[in-house]
């Protein structure tokens, strides 16, 4: 009897904990930002594993705790790339100290030109915090369509650029894919909406 | 000396004075065809193979921007970029036309001008210098030459993207 009345305390002090967090932190609902899109319902990007510049594999998990928000381009970009990294470094630091959570992703497009070392120095003169990813052309296009990122080549004389995807996709602090930033927002605008999943999560 | 050029300016032919000012009108009209103003180039990290010039010209009469080179670059190319459901896109453009008295801009979010297979890495405060092609609508070239600052890869831009 005793041994059951423990179980079941056991077993509601559970329920409370799990409610307590659902409060906290609700996977399903959505939210209303003010200028990006909410991605709360969507499925996405969920299992890339790709590489750092020390060579180590890092997939979503490896960022709990931190909100990261990814983006892809390719260090040849000579417009929405850095634009792009430029003003997530401007939201981090317009964000205060909750900044210090927001976790910047950089995948490569580009795996055959960018080489890990230079990836590195290319999103770390945005912020030292920044983190470059990169894999192989598998990988790359793996991780792509896993996030519903359009790229293509396009041959431009002897060598060639990329169209690609702008959008920043950000997952809150336990993984959730939760909103989605456009290239044509500013660092402010950006800012308030990040703010916004942190309250959630 | 002196007296060699006297009786010359005391009296100067009629065709001389014509050919004069027609000259001097010659060298005005070429230096003021095509204005190239804030001429910047985003600098590099160490190995990357391109990166991006951006102006803004303005021309006294229709004119076409032909072609662009640079000592830095080994291939230079205009190109277009255009945004379309947030997805970039970058193509090469044959020219750009400089409506005559209207200032195009050259930034990250239309018209840019490519440097690409770098042959060095791009300094913040390099002058990178670059010799534009300008033709006019009666066919004649132009050519302009701008050193054109290296400013910082992680400058935030003062435009915002449309």
């Amino acid at each position: 009897m005793s041994t059951l009345y423990t179980r079941r305390t056991v077993l509601q002090g559970m329920s409370l904990l799990s409610l307590g967090l659902l409060a906290g932190c609700d996977d399903s609902s959505r939210l209303s930002f003010k200028y990006g899109k909410d991605l709360s319902d969507k499925i996405m990007g969920r299992t890339f594993k790709l590489k750092d510049a020390q060579g180590e594999y890092r997939m979503l998990g490896s960022y709990r705790g931190l909100m990261p928000m990814i983006f892809f381009g390719f260090t040849q970009c000579p417009a929405v790339c850095p634009t792009t990294l430029a003003r997530a470094a401007q939201a981090k630091k317009l964000m205060g100290r909750d900044g210090e959570r927001l976790q910047v992703i950089f995948i490569t497009l580009d795996p055959e030109r960018d080489t890990p070392q230079m990836l590195d120095a290319y999103v770390k003169t945005f912020d030292p915090s920044f983190e470059a990813l990169y894999g192989t052309l598998e990988e790359t296009a793996a991780t792509a369509k896993e996030f519903g990122v359009f790229y293509e080549k396009v041959p431009s004389g002897s060598t060639y650029t990329l169209s690609h995807t702008a959008t920043s996709f950000v997952f809150d602090s336990r993984g959730n894919l939760r909103l989605g930033l456009s290239a044509s927002l500013t660092a402010q605008e950006c800012a308030e909406d990040l703010l916004t999943v942190m309250e959630v999560c | 000396m002196t007296s060699f050029c006297a009786p010359r300016i005391k009296q100067p032919g009629i065709k001389q004075l014509m050919l004069g000012l027609s000259l001097i009108g010659m060298a005005w009209q070429v230096s003021a065809q095509t204005q190239v103003n804030d001429a910047w180039v985003r600098a590099t990290v160490a190995g990357q193979h391109s990166t991006g010039a951006f102006m803004t010209l303005q021309a006294d009469s229709d004119s076409k921007l032909l072609s662009v080179q640079s000592p830095v670059a080994n291939t230079v190319q205009v190109h277009q970029s255009s945004m379309k459901d947030d997805v970039m896109s970058m193509s090469q453009v044959e020219f750009v036309a400089l409506p005559a008295g209207k200032p195009v801009s050259f930034d990250p979010h239309g018209y840019h001008i490519m440097l690409m297979d770098l042959t060095a890495q791009v300094k913040e405060g390099d002058k990178v210098p670059l010799t534009l092609t300008v033709e006019n609508a009666k066919g004649e070239k132009e050519t302009i030459k701008v050193d054109a600052e290296a400013r910082a890869l992680g400058m935030q831009d003062h435009s915002k993207m449309h």
